[in-house]
């Protein structure tokens, strides 16, 4: 079971770290552009909290596997293909946690409004330490949001990794996996220790984020 | 969308309305195909219906010990059709209705028809079996893999949620080979089997268990009794199946 904690604290991390990277960018681009262009990639960023985990395990079960050109080249680059791996999982991790960071993250970019990108302006900063002296430090409530919001979605990841893990110890068989294992072989016991874990972990986590966005408006109020 | 409408309204009443003779049967994975066949020559003499729901075994097992409304159960064991029986679940024990056979499956690899040996080369990346936890199938495979290859084994072990989706995960090239029941590539001509010798593993015998919610049922019953006879052997025979 520590295994399968590990794992998932990992996967977790892992994921939001590169959500973070790509996040950023991403949500900040959305935040400043207009048009059917920037429409449309929002909406693509959205699916994933619409579509069932199944479909993207099947486009990513078939993408990742040796029968696509996409598969075909990962599988020279990393020498075996990507299901069934811990890397396959990050990438099919990031893919649905996408909305959960880049949401938030587009909300704050845009509640700054352009007042301070101005005053930036005018004092001479170039865009970009504009960006990191200004916007991010402004921004501090959503990326933390974002970022918490992203831990705690991958944690509760299942239906994709059922599709592609292959319930691997060590590499992809992570805490609900290992839940669900213990379930079907009437392990009801280390079920319930992980259930119940999970249920207070997510509670004390979403009850935090909560406490903390309220904290953060009266603070910002004053 | 008027025509629209009433075929809605009419899907709606109908399964609303479930007529009184509809058997719901559970499965094991390995045996689904065999039973959606059993079943539409089961509706081609009988007013009954018949409805397939497949899962792992142990799946099936928990989800009847937890009220599913199954009439009848098509395990890929003798053990939980016993246990259902020990715990209440049925009036009547198990009868076996199917004794299965493993083979070792490659979509790709043609060595895998001269037998183990393949496991030991470095042809095989990944070896896909069922969870030996919840599925039959996947047991025997570990029963293989115990008997003839010494672990660390030189591949990655990945294993499916049931027998179905260990062998999609071979079907769909993402693992290298797998063991699979003889009944899932009995119709397909892709790809290289290979019967693996039955000293290797426990016989697979499948027990067929009529549950106390089907003994009110007369589909269920009929269905039952359908199963014990010759055209109905014959048909599980067809399969890759041993069926006295």
């Amino acid at each position: 079971m520590l295994d399968a904690i590990l794992l998932t604290l990992k996967l977790a991390t892992l994921t939001t770290l590169i959500l973070l990277i790509l996040g950023i960018p991403l949500a900040w681009w959305l935040a400043q552009s207009r048009g059917l262009f920037k429409d449309m990639i929002a909406t693509l960023v959205s699916m994933p909290l619409v579509l069932p985990p199944t479909v993207l395990g099947f486009y990513l079960l078939i993408a990742l596997g040796p029968d696509s050109p996409l598969g075909q080249l990962l599988t020279s680059i990393f020498g075996a293909p990507l299901t069934f791996t811990f890397s396959g999982l990050v990438i099919g991790s990031v893919i649905f946690s996408l909305p959960f960071m880049v949401q938030p993250l587009r909300n704050t970019f845009e509640s700054i409004g352009s007042r301070p990108l101005e005053v930036a302006a005018t004092l001479r900063a170039s865009p970009l330490d504009t960006f990191f002296s200004v916007v991010l430090p402004l921004s501090r409530q959503g990326l933390l949001t974002g970022s918490i919001m992203t831990f705690v979605h991958t944690l509760g990841e299942f239906g994709v990794v059922l599709m592609i893990g292959g319930n691997i110890s060590g590499e992809t068989k992570v805490l609900s996996i290992a839940m669900y294992d213990y379930v079907e072989s009437l392990e009801w016991g280390k079920a319930h220790l992980i259930a119940g874990g999970m249920l207070c972990f997510s509670f004390i986590v979403i009850l935090s984020v909560t406490l903390m966005e309220r904290n953060s408006r009266k603070g910002s109020r004053l | 969308m008027k025509r629209f409408t009433l075929t809605l309204l009419l899907f709606i009443s109908c399964s609303q309305y479930l007529p009184a003779d509809t058997a719901r049967i559970a499965v094991s994975s390995n045996f689904t195909i065999a039973a959606q066949k059993l079943a539409l020559l089961f509706e081609q003499t009988s007013t009954h219906t018949i409805q397939v729901s497949s899962g792992s075994t142990g799946k099936l097992y928990i989800q009847i010990r937890q009220g599913a409304p199954f009439d009848l159960l098509l395990a890929a064991d003798m053990e939980r059709p016993q246990r259902l029986f020990d715990e209440g679940y049925a009036n009547t024990a198990a009868f076996i209705y199917a004794t299965g056979k493993l083979v070792l499956w490659s979509r790709d690899l043609a060595e895998v028809s001269s037998g183990l040996d393949v496991l030991k080369s470095k042809a095989i990346r990944r070896l896909a079996i069922a969870n030996p936890k919840t599925a039959p199938y996947g047991k025997a495979a570990q029963q293989v893999l115990d008997n003839s290859i010494s672990s660390p084994y030189p591949w990655t072990l990945v294993k499916g949620d049931n027998i179905a989706q260990t062998y999609q995960f071979a079907a769909s090239g993402n693992a290298d080979a797998a063991f699979v029941a003889r009944a899932q590539i009995a119709l397909d001509q892709r790809g290289y089997a290979w019967d693996v010798p039955q000293s290797l593993y426990l016989p697979i015998h499948q027990g067929a268990l009529l549950l106390k919610r089907g003994d009110n049922n007369p589909a269920a019953h009929a269905f039952y009794r359908f199963l014990q006879t010759d055209k109905a052997k014959s048909v599980i025979q067809h399969y890759g199946y041993i069926s006295q």
